[in-house]
This record gives structure tokens, C-alpha cells and sequence, in this order.
């Protein structure tokens, strides 16, 4: 894998990319077994709690009433974050974003920033600004430092080197951190990134973090990790800098109280992670003494725009919907060329580019509803899907184009053949005519030439039967013998 | 500030492409009723005896690598005293205002007076009060109170000893926010066990950043 981060302006598409992923028999391995585990631990856990329906939906409603009422919520975080001393940027894609935080750095006086992980500053791609501005990111959790050493990209949302084994991030570790005599045991990997980190928290003053919730109440911010590095970036440094998307927002310090059970139980199969951390503002003696938050539209408020699609910023980006999904399990998430790999990265990204781009990622799904159902905030990721396709065709065939569309054209001479029982009988004639040089000899079509090819890029057709229903009905003759 | 104008139209773009995307502004009053609207159906109340929660919390701290020890209140000293012996510690840290008839003679306590973090470090450990613990998810709540202290204190040293009185357990974590409502604005930590991660294969590993070792002792 290069360091070049996933765009899902330049990406191959899906189909193509998820081919090379399937023959790599390592990451699927790796893949495999990773959100087995993880699958077993959240089952286990949520069925543990009576009420998870009621959590579901609570959670559900929740953030479907924060969308509905965004301006009002953005405006009272603000109002309530700078009365405790807080900093509120405001930005409108991620070239603001980044520019107001590489700023920000710079005005700390640090040529360095210790960084807790987050996709919205992987959205945004902000290392490779930091370091085009001449300041270090050092990543501190540890699949992201895993990353970064390794110059690979994330696969996951929760757990981003989930693609990688024990014995890869040893070989990682034992080149870059210069540790020959490393072992391979989890916790030796895990002490080596202890020991690598803990003279850049006790040194570094500037810290840049995301967030996952921020709280309109009262202006707090509420952030949930396992490993502590979070916690160290939040305290130690003496500016930290925070990036969210205006869809973090929630509006009560209560509705954690849902939220913080839907979402460990949801990501790492826990009751609850190790640390979460809630603050408002500076608090004198404790953490830093200047702290900026810079709220990011970057998109969302297109898909806010999209009664059908705005269920998508429900998402408290727990993860769960990956490792369910079936297709996700078989190419892990580089395939779908985004820091948002998934079913959930299969309706964000496309939105995210506002339908310019990955436009083939609503098809990277096989609609079985796993997502749905492990969903801790109820959002109908196949419906919305479906509404995407719709609008991928709908933007492929609109004007000239759709005048000169295939596609559309094979719909229309399908619906003509089929108002004719003349027409269509004449037609299985000749498919099975058309089909015999290709089929195998189990009666399985594997392979079907020119555009038709794109059905069988991915699945397999059954040959037609010999004999039709209408053929054997009529042979069978009046009497039923 | 140069920037000033710049970031205030970025505001004001991002709140009414907001606005426009929702089909206008939101009020207040509406808001607030449409908020009271959500269903809430999930349990916000105790259903056990005192004695299963307290049972509960025991064994769900112990299930994520805290060890416990149940004392009674006069027996505090020297449950401290016994849990600091069996880790070896014998310089702790502790915030201000923590309770001296919990702290034996026999281990050197430093007040933390805004220790540098390199300080922090040094340290065997550290031993604070809690705010409250929630039995369901074996989660101790700390804040920036007296007992407690600043958060860096509980975060540099690798093993933390974490006293909680038995009328600071809840059941639920809807209860925990419930009584921290009223102070939302206190710097506040929900520890769930040592530090750890399950960043390599999904499998949940002991001690990376934070306090490696976790003790809590129970006062009854």
C-alpha cells in the first residue's frame, strides 16, 4: 500500500479497486478474523441490555430532532462554548478548515502537534497540510500511529489497521522505531507504541483532535477513546485544536446518556470504552489554556438538503455497519476509495462529494439489510442506498446523455419485448442460441461479452433451461398428462 | 482580528445554507417542545437491591482488569495501606482535599500543587477519590473537585487507586448523568478499567497511555 490518502476524487471504482483486494488472501484473512471478533463481542454485550430497542430509538430520534433544529443547536454550542472560553471557527469545506487550523498551529508557536485519531481530519487530509506548512503530525492512537509508521491508509473507522496481523505491525514497529529484538505478542506492540509516545505527550504543547460529540447545553465537548492518548492530547498540550463536522452537535448533556451506551456497545463490543472525557471551554489549572473548535459543512449541509439522505448524518460513526457487512468483509475498506469505507461510507462518501465522485459506491452493496439491523441509531442505509442509485442514474441520464444511453435504451427494448408473448417466446429462442458457446459445462455463464460484462464482473448467471414453464405446460396438454 | 471578517461570513454561509436545507429557521419554543417530544423508553431507574448493584459493580469492575477491594469505612487506612504494599508504591500523588484519615503512614504522599508532567511521571502512582461509579459498565466518574483534582494527575502515573464510597454507586449510566447535570461544566473522566486498546486483531490489550494498573477500594 502507498501514503497516498484515499480520495475519492482520483479512486479506481469499487468494482475494480475491490478486485485487487479480493486477491490479496492475507488482508482477507486479516479482515476475516477482525470483525469476527469484534461481532461477537458487541452481540454478546448488547444482549446483555433489556432496553437496546429503546436505546435504538431514542438514539434515532435524538439525532433526527438535532438535524431538524441544526442552525438552532450550532448557534447555542457556540454561544455556549466561547462564554467558557472557548474559540468557535466556522468553516465551509475542507480547504477552510484546514487552513484555519494550520493557522492556529502556527500561532501556537509549535512546529509539532500530537494528534488524536480522527476521520474528519482523514476527510480533509490535514497531515499532508501540516506537513506541507512545515509542522509534524505525530498520530497517537495506536492503529493510526500504526498508519502512519507504515505509511499505509485507514480501513476502518474505529479500529483503522484492522486490515493488518500482529506479525505486520511488528515488522512495522522493529523498522521505524528501530526495535529489532521486538516481539509479536499484542502487548509487546502495544508497550513499544507506550514508549515510542510518551516523550511526544510530556514534550509537544499543540494538540489536534476531532470530536464525537459536541454538546449545545452547554458547550462542552465530549470525547470517547480506550487508550489514554486521547486523554493526554486533551490535557497536556497548551493549545488544542478541535475539528468537527456541524453534524457532531447534540443538544443535551442528558442525551449521553444514550448516546454513551449505544456507542461503545456498538464499536468495540464493550460496556464501556476505558476513557471518555467531557469538558466545557478552558477550566483555569486543568488542560489548556486556549482552546478552538472549528465547525465544518464540507457537504453536510447537501446532505441535510435531502429529506430521503439526511438520515445519513445520524451516524455517530461507531462502525458496527462494517464489520456486519458482507461485501465490506470480503474487501476490507481500501477498496472503496475513502477514510469512510462501508455501508455507511457507501452513502457518506458519494454525498460528501456531492455526487460528483464515487458515484459507484452506492452499488457496493448486496441490500441485505445487516447494516439496518446493527445500526445503533436505526439509519436505513439500504434505503438510502436505493435513493442514491436513483440519483446516479437519474444524473447519468439526464440532458443529451440520457438520449444517447444504453442502458436506458436495453430498459426500453426489454419493456417492448415483454408486452409481447411473440416477442418474448422469439427472444428465449434466441438467447439460449446466444448463450450456448459460453456457458460451462455445469450451466453456470461466468463470462458475457461487451457491456453485458458488468453483470458478470461480480456474480455468476445460470444458463436459461432447456425446456421453458410455458413449453412444458403446454407438452403436459389439457388433461394434465 | 484580520481573520474576523472572513470567519464571520463563513458563519453566516454555513447557517444559511443550514437554513435553506431545512426549509428555514428554527424557534426556540418549537424547538423545545419538539425536544420533549422524544421517546425516552429505556430504563433510567435502578432495578436491583443496593446489594446487587454493589455486587454488579464488583464484578463488572473486575471483568476489565480493575482489581477491588471492599472496607469498611474505618478500615480505609488500612485497606490503602494493603493495596499500596501489594503494588510496591511508595510515592503516590493525590489531589487536594482528599481525605487524610485514608492515607497511612507508611507511603509518602505529595499534594499535587500543579506538578509539571515530567513530575507527574515520576510518581508510583496516584490515589483519588470519585464523584460516583456506575455499576452496569464498571465506570468510576472523576471531576475536577476536591479529592479528585485536575485531570493529568489520574493520566501520567501508571497506576491509579480510586476510593469510592458505596453511596456514590448507581445502576445505570442514566442515573450517573442525572446527578452530573448540575455540574456538566466540571472537567470530567469516565474510566472504565486500565487503559487499553483493541487496535491489533479487535482483541482487547491492557495498558498503553494511561494508568496501566487500576485498584478501587469499595468503602462500605
Amino acid at each position: 500500500m502507498s501514503g497516498v490518502a484515499l480520495d475519492p476524487k482520483t479512486a479506481p471504482t469499487f468494482p475494480m479497486a475491490a478486485k485487487t483486494a479480493l486477491g490479496d488472501g492475507q488482508l482477507r484473512k486479516n479482515v476475516r478474523h477482525a470483525t469476527d471478533v469484534i461481532q461477537a463481542k458487541r452481540a454478546r454485550v448488547v444482549g446483555e441490555m433489556p432496553d437496546w430497542q429503546n436505546l435504538r430509538e431514542s438514539g434515532k430520534q435524538i439525532r433526527q430532532h438535532t438535524m431538524e433544529n441544526l442552525d438552532f443547536y450550532l448557534e447555542e454550542f457556540e454561544t455556549n462554548c466561547t462564554r467558557a472560553g472557548g474559540v468557535v471557527h466556522w468553516a465551509r469545506d475542507a480547504e477552510e478548515a484546514r487552513r484555519i487550523i494550520v493557522g492556529l498551529v502556527k500561532a501556537s508557536g509549535s512546529d509539532e502537534v500530537i494528534k488524536i485519531k480522527s476521520m474528519t481530519t482523514e476527510e480533509i487530509q490535514l497531515n499532508s497540510a501540516l506537513e506541507a506548512a512545515g509542522i509534524h503530525p505525530f498520530e497517537t492512537d495506536l492503529a493510526e500511529l500504526i498508519i502512519q509508521l507504515g505509511e499505509d491508509r485507514p480501513s476502518h473507522i474505529v479500529v483503522p489497521a484492522l486490515h493488518k496481523n500482529r506479525h505486520e505491525i511488528r515488522e512495522i514497529f522493529q523498522r521505524t522505531m528501530n526495535l529489532p529484538e521486538l516481539g509479536d505478542q499484542p502487548h509487546d506492540l502495544a508497550d513499544a507504541a507506550r514508549m515510542f509516545l510518551r516523550e511526544k505527550f510530556l514534550r509537544v504543547k499543540t494538540g489536534v483532535s476531532g470530536a464525537n460529540f459536541l454538546i449545545a447545553e452547554t458547550g462542552g465537548v465530549c470525547i470517547v477513546e480506550s487508550e489514554g492518548n486521547g486523554r493526554m492530547c486533551l490535557t497536556l498540550p497548551e493549545t488544542l485544536i478541535m475539528v468537527a463536522g456541524i453534524d457532531k452537535v447534540i443538544p443535551g448533556f442528558q442525551d449521553l446518556e444514550v448516546l454513551l451506551q449505544l456507542l461503545p456497545r456498538s464499536a468495540t463490543g464493550e460496556r464501556m470504552n476505558p476513557y471518555t472525557s467531557v469538558w466545557t471551554g478552558v477550566h483555569e489549572g486543568d488542560g489548556p489554556r486556549s482552546f478552538h473548535v472549528v465547525l465544518m459543512d464540507n457537504a453536510r449541509t447537501e446532505i441535510l438538503a435531502d429529506e430521503e439522505a439526511r438520515q445519513t448524518l445520524n451516524c455517530i460513526r461507531c462502525a458496527a455497519c462494517q464489520n456486519a457487512c458482507p461485501v465490506y468483509r470480503q474487501t476490507g475498506g481500501h477498496a472503496y476509495g475513502s477514510v469512510y469505507a462501508g455501508p455507511i461510507g457507501a452513502i457518506l462518501t458519494p454525498q460528501l462529494q456531492e455526487m460528483h465522485h464515487a458515484q459507484s459506491l452506492p452499488y457496493a452493496s448486496s441490500l441485505c439489510g445487516a447494516c439496518y439491523e446493527v445500526c445503533p441509531v436505526k439509519i436505513n442505509i439500504p434505503e438510502v442506498l436505493i435513493h442514491l442509485r436513483n440519483k446516479v442514474v437519474k444524473q447519468n441520464t439526464a440532458g443529451v446523455a440520457g438520449f444517447f444511453d444504453v442502458e436506458a435504451g436495453a430498459m426500453k427494448a426489454m419493456a417492448m419485448i415483454f408486452r409481447s408473448e411473440r416477442r418474448f417466446r422469439a427472444a428465449q429462442r434466441m438467447g439460449r442460441v446466444a448463450e450456448s458457446p459460453i456457458a460451462g459445462k455445469d450451466g453456470w455463464i461466468r463470462w458475457l461479452p461487451g457491456m453485458l460484462g458488468g453483470w458478470t464482473q461480480a456474480r455468476d448467471l445460470r444458463e436459461m433451461p432447456k425446456e421453458t414453464f410455458r413449453d412444458w405446460w403446454e407438452k403436459r396438454g389439457r388433461d394434465g398428462n | 482580528m484580520a481573520t474576523e471578517m472572513g470567519r464571520g461570513s463563513a458563519r453566516d454561509e454555513v447557517l444559511r445554507r443550514v437554513r435553506a436545507a431545512k426549509g428555514g429557521a428554527a424557534h426556540a419554543e418549537a424547538v423545545r417542545a419538539a425536544y420533549g417530544a422524544v421517546e425516552r423508553g429505556y430504563r433510567s431507574e435502578a432495578t436491583r437491591s443496593r446489594e446487587g448493584v454493589l455486587e454488579l459493580l464488583v464484578d463488572r469492575l473486575q471483568d476489565y482488569d480493575a482489581r477491588v477491594l471492599e472496607a469498611v469505612h474505618v478500615d480505609v487506612r488500612t485497606a490503602v495501606a494493603t493495596m499500596l504494599k501489594e503494588r510496591g508504591a511508595r510515592s503516590m500523588v493525590v489531589p487536594r482535599g482528599l481525605a487524610a484519615e485514608w492515607l497511612p503512614v507508611s507511603v509518602e504522599f505529595v499534594v499535587d500543587d500543579g506538578l509539571p508532567a515530567d513530575e507527574l511521571d515520576r510518581f508510583d502512582g496516584v490515589m483519588t477519590g470519585a464523584t460516583l461509579a456506575i455499576a452496569e459498565t464498571g465506570t468510576v466518574v472523576l471531576q475536577n473537585v476536591a479529592g479528585q483534582g485536575r485531570r493529568a494527575v489520574t493520566l501520567v502515573p501508571d497506576y491509579h487507586l480510586c476510593v469510592v464510597r458505596v453511596q456514590d454507586v448507581v445502576e445505570t449510566v442514566p442515573e450517573a448523568m442525572t446527578r452530573l447535570w448540575a455540574t456538566a461544566n466540571l472537567p470530567t473522566t469516565f474510566v472504565s478499567g486500565p487503559s487499553a486498546t483493541a487496535d491489533i486483531e479487535m482483541t482487547r490489550i491492557k495498558g498503553v497511555h494511561g494508568p496501566r494498573f487500576l485498584d478501587v477500594i469499595l468503602v462500605r
